[in-house]
């Protein structure tokens, strides 16, 4: 018995256990599970324990055997089993590295073929996952394979833009998406309560500026220690990562090319691609030289002055927004609908709130050329625009020209064809079944380039988990891609969960629908003189089932804190009736669902006559 | 309160001004006059949000109604309108009050955010009592303060009553109490940059979750609000130049201590008004200690026609929204078809602390009292909200812990959560709560990046497991 293990007796709980003696502990068990094909945990009087050597004998399947109450470190081992699985009673048993579970699991996978499929699995590779994309859905799926038990590698490269920007490990969400957006979303939102900041009473200088450069810094700062993070949880977990662009050369083998060049072959068993997108360009006349995207703009060394947004896509509207709320001259160019596949209701009030505070629209245009006047940080730029419906042509100056379209899938360049993996020619998007599995079979997928997904880092987060725990666990779980919430963070947030009006229009039809709604006006907004009808609270239930919430909308303050809560209890199938049951929380925004009685049907005015 | 507002210290003598808001078939006034008999379907005594609730319902429901209400002016002579406590004296004043004070915070982020403020950063009482107080006369649309029997606390202490109508800022202050009440007002006072103390006897927000408690009251203390723990005041006496001197004893050494301020507020807790009520004429049973109305699940009281709802009835929670449901559900019962009962259970509510907390269902302690610890699973974590980050602020106490049975699927007893926008965040899991969510389903559901909320359905810690649960730097 070595000393470590007899300091673990002493106190039973691995948690209360020095680092050195934990990791230690951990080594000695991933040891015995990588080094057996079948590592069984067990306890000696233990029926469950019995029963499984029983059914490995019977197979004729080798096994090494753990019995944890006859060792002196038992309880400290049991302890870090539940760590490493989540599960505290014995047997506990791996598999080919992988955790199958206990006994009824085992049995199950018997039954199944699992169990035999397993067994049969050799490693001629040198790894049994690679996947190709460090954003968040990638590295979940990395990281909880290696928990399982397995070796993963991550290939993560960023293709700079072509403006030059590049960044770090983790994806869109933390270098160029939602974590820089929300950040200078609130910047905006904190110089709306500079303003309100005075009718409660603050006094202070009138002269208030905004800093870009020192807010970028800080925004900056904040992900650089965000991409360490990523590189020291990787490490932790013993993925290996590789800073290199991922090629598929042939079904198992994948060229890896470093910045400068060099290249490195890898196999694996299995493949996970989660490249994920990039912003699209228009493919006009000086559109990659001068314009910049989302990929730029949270980077951006100096402040972008008066912009031009195209585009009505959500990252259009949210930068839009927050620009805006710096003081910025901001204009936004659509060609159609604002926030296309949102509920068009919803999505016009976010634009008019803007409107209102200062953001202008160019509707039905379309830029044609982009010249440059002036270099300069920033320059000026000369853009021509045309309209949809006629022959009217349009010219304005701006500072700084944002682009924000779209985004195109990264799934051209990496060798798919070569593999046979089928691609959406029109869309780039990659088809899986339900399972994120691609036409071959080893090949999988996760993220923004699945087809018809939802295109959120808690999705990609949530789907790559459930892979590696199919894949390499004894978990048959998928991933539930049905009432995902989301909130769109346009200086009047808008949250949504389930259906949009028109989608459920389609779905359930208009007879079988009743829509509540109301107008509300939040409590710090009146005695900061703010708008009184403009806040908007609406669901939309299905008269034929006992009036479930089949859609929810919110637009207001804090329109994500709301939402995440009435998700959680459209997946417990929330009602109509069970929303007029329960108590508000008073003075909230949310509370307004709790008395919703006006239906849209009924024509009866919603607006705010001034009192509660 | 529904039950009209006798006084908890009466004095003797003082003419009581009714109000009657009267009404028919839904036609506001019908009735009119206040002298007199009249005959009514249903007689509501007590303006507040429950009683207006309740009387609103009746009408639409077609039957005669009348509103009784008064409000005795506060040992300040403080007074207001129609509405009740939540509208003139607590939950609407209460969080403008405290918006204010966070509003302070965010100018002090906001130079991290690039805004260039330049000092000094003052507030002005007046201006902001004056925008509240303005706000509040505009809706016009019970229960009252305890003050204890010490020398010099009804002469020179103040209430929540009076707080929100001061027209100068109340400068150094003691507030006495460790309710809800008492902690808001303490943290406002705070966040507006007041010297501000709290003096408690025992422990803060009883019959809360006192883990959560202690946190609060740990984020306050590091953002400036000091706290005097196992004191009671004894006397207060007032100095020449006007401030106040107040005598305490430390219940623990048994010394005396003694320290001036501008003001003190009291908020020890309230009683209800049913004193004056005559109920013991009528045999309406009450509660002999607290003097709170007996209720059964009907809100029916031991006289068959008398029922009470809100603050004045035993065991309910003192909550403006379950009055206004009570209200209306009672109404319900006597006039229309309905026979559904008010739910007492996992009401949800939040306290505006500067970090504010949220709550709906069991407390651990209530949880372990009425399952035993083997059989509950508490998952819980620590979180950084994600614009703490950038503007440097200390999350140390920000917290959140769900409360389930243990055996699968693990259903979901109690949700608590510490940060910011807790009522928000709170009120969509309090539905879930009530379709009877269970830890599985929560864990199911997709979060909504970045938020604060979200690391709800990412808790994978649980208490029992005894790994850390605090954030490691990354999401």
């Amino acid at each position: 018995m070595s000393p470590p293990e007899r300091r673990a007796r002493l106190s039973p709980r691995a948690a209360q256990l020095p680092p050195e003696t934990r990791e230690e502990l951990r080594r000695h068990l991933r040891g015995l599970i990588e080094n057996n094909r079948v590592m069984i945990f067990s306890k000696s009087y233990c029926p469950h324990s019995t029963r499984v050597k029983e059914l490995f004998s019977s197979l004729g399947v080798d096994y090494n055997i753990l019995e944890l109450d006859q060792v002196d470190a038992g309880a400290s081992m049991q302890e870090m089993l539940f760590e490493m699985t989540n599960q505290r009673t014995v047997p506990s048993i791996f598999v080919n590295k992988v955790h199958m579970g206990g006994s009824d699991r085992i049995f199950q996978a018997h039954q199944s073929g699992l169990l035999q499929k397993l067994l049969q699995e050799d490693s001629t590779y040198d790894y049994d996952l690679i996947v190709i994309g460090g954003g968040s859905g990638g590295l979940s799926c990395a990281k909880e394979a290696a928990t399982l038990g397995k070796k993963v590698m991550v290939l993560d490269f960023v293709v700079p833009s072509p403006r030059g920007t590049t960044w770090g490990l983790g994806g869109t969400c933390v270098n160029v998406g939602c974590i820089p957006k929300k950040l200078m979303h609130q910047a905006a939102l904190l110089g709306q309560a500079l303003l309100d900041s005075r009718k409660f009473g603050w006094e202070y200088s009138q002269q208030v500026k905004h800093n870009w450069e020192s807010m970028t810094e800080a925004i900056q700062n904040h992900i650089g220690s965000l991409n360490w993070g990523y590189r020291v949880s990787l490490r932790e977990k013993g993925v290996a990562y590789v800073n290199s662009y991922g090629e598929f050369m042939g079904q198992h083998k994948i060229k890896a090319t470093t910045r400068k060049g060099q290249e490195t072959f890898y196999t694996a068993a299995k493949f996970v691609i989660a490249t994920g997108e990039r912003p699209r360009y228009l493919g006009i006349q000086g559109d990659k030289e001068y314009c910049i995207t989302s990929d730029d703009l949270f980077s951006l060394p100096y402040c972008p002055g008066k912009t031009l947004v195209v585009g009505a896509s959500y990252v259009a509207l949210e930068c839009a927004g927050f620009l805006a709320g710096f003081g910025l001259d901001v204009t936004v160019m659509v060609r159609s609908v604002l926030l296309r596949g949102f509920d068009q209701e919803m999505a016009e009030k976010v634009g008019s709130y803007m409107e209102q505070h200062g953001v202008k629209f160019l509707r039905k245009f379309v830029p044609v050329t982009i010249q440059q006047l002036e270099k300069g940080s920033p320059g000026k730029l000369k853009v021509s625009a045309k309209s949809t419906e006629g022959a009217e042509t349009i010219e304005d100056v701006y500072n700084t020209v944002l682009l924000a379209i779209g985004r195109d899938s990264c799934t051209k360049k990496l060798g798919l064809e070569k593999i046979g993996v089928s691609v959406n020619e029109r869309s780039g998007k990659i088809p899986v079944n339900d399972a994120e599995q691609t036409n071959v079979p080893h090949i999988y997928a996760i993220g923004d380039i699945l087809e018809g997904k939802p295109e959120l880092t808690p999705v990609a987060i949530q789907a790559g988990k459930l892979l590696a725990r199919r894949l390499f666990g004894a978990s048959v779980e998928k991933c539930d891609y049905i009432n995902v919430p989301t909130t769109v963070f346009t200086p009047l947030e808008y949250g949504c969960c389930g259906l949009s009006e028109e989608k459920a229009i389609e779905v359930y039809k208009k007879e079988n629908l009743e829509v509540f709604h109301t107008l509300f006006w939040p409590l710090e907004w009146t005695v900061a003189g703010r708008d009184n009808n403009t806040c908007y609270a609406k669901i939309i239930c299905n008269k034929l089932d006992n009036d479930r919430v089949v859609g929810f909308h919110v637009l207001g303050p804090n329109a994500g804190e709301i939402t995440q809560g009435f998700a959680a209890a459209m997946k417990c199938g929330l009602t109509k009736q069970l929303l007029d049951h329960t108590v508000g929380i008073h003075p909230t925004c949310g509370e307004v669902f709790t008395t919703l009685d006006i239906t849209k049907s009924s024509g009866r005015d919603i607006t705010q006559k001034g009192c509660g | 309160a529904m039950a009209a507002m006798a006084r908890a210290l009466p004095r003797p003598g003082r003419r009581f001004r009714w109000r009657i808001w009267a009404s028919a078939g839904g036609v506001r006034g019908a009735a009119g006059g206040a002298a007199g008999q009249q005959d009514y379907d249903l007689l509501v005594i007590g303006g507040g949000s429950g009683g207006l609730a309740c009387a609103k319902e009746a009408a639409q429901l077609g039957r005669k109604v009348a509103v009784v209400d008064y409000v005795e002016p506060s040992p300040r002579g403080t007074k207001w309108g129609l509405g009740g406590t939540c509208v003139n004296v607590g939950c609407i004043p209460k969080k403008l009050m405290h918006y204010a004070a966070l509003l302070g915070h965010m100018i002090q982020d906001a130079h991290h955010y690039g805004w260039e403020v330049a000092q000094p950063i003052q507030h002005d009482w007046k201006k902001m009592a004056e925008a509240v107080q303005n706000h509040v006369k505009s809706l016009n649309w019970g229960h009252r303060v305890q003050l204890q029997d010490i020398e010099g606390a009804l002469e020179y202490g103040i209430t929540s009553d009076d707080i929100f109508w001061l027209k100068e800022s109340p400068g150094k202050t003691l507030v006495v109490g460790a309710s809800y009440v008492a902690l808001e007002c303490a943290g406002f006072l705070t966040g507006i940059g007041l010297d501000t103390t709290v003096m408690m006897r025992s422990i803060p927000l009883r019959g809360f979750d006192q883990q959560m408690s202690s946190l609060v009251t740990e984020h306050m203390e590091s953002h400036g609000t000091q706290f005097l723990r196992g004191c009671t005041p004894s006397r207060i006496r007032k100095l020449p130049d006007g401030q106040l001197q107040v005598t305490w004893e430390d219940r623990l050494s048994g010394k005396e201590d003694m320290g001036t301020f501008d003001t003190v507020l009291w908020a020890i807790g309230r009683v209800p008004e049913t004193r004056s009520l005559n109920l013991e004429k009528a045999g309406v049973n009450t509660n002999p200690k607290n003097q709170k109305i007996l209720v059964d699940s009907q809100e029916a009281t031991s006289v068959p026609h008398i029922y009470a709802i809100g603050d004045v009835a035993e065991g309910r929670p003192e909550l403006t929204p379950t009055a206004i449901m009570a209200g209306r559900l009672l109404a319900q019962r006597l006039f229309g078809q309905s026979s559904d009962l008010m739910d007492y259970n996992n009401v949800p509510t939040t306290v505006f602390t500067p970090l504010e907390y949220g709550c709906v269902g069991l407390s651990e302690e209530q949880a372990v009292a009425r399952h035993g610890q083997e059989n509950i699973e508490v998952y819980h974590a620590y979180y950084k909200p994600l614009e703490f980050t950038v503007a440097e602020k200390d999350a140390s106490q920000c917290y959140i812990k769900m409360v389930c049975l243990r055996e699968p699927p693990q259903l979901v007893l109690g949700l608590h959560f510490l940060g910011p926008n807790a009522g928000e965040v709170t009120q969509g899991f309090a539905l879930g709560i009530k379709c009877g969510a269970s830890y599985a389903q929560v864990m199911r559901t997709v979060g909504i990046h970045p938020t604060c909320s979200e690391e709800v359905v990412k808790l994978r810690i649980s208490k029992r497991s005894g790994l850390d649960p605090t954030v490691t730097g990354c999401g």
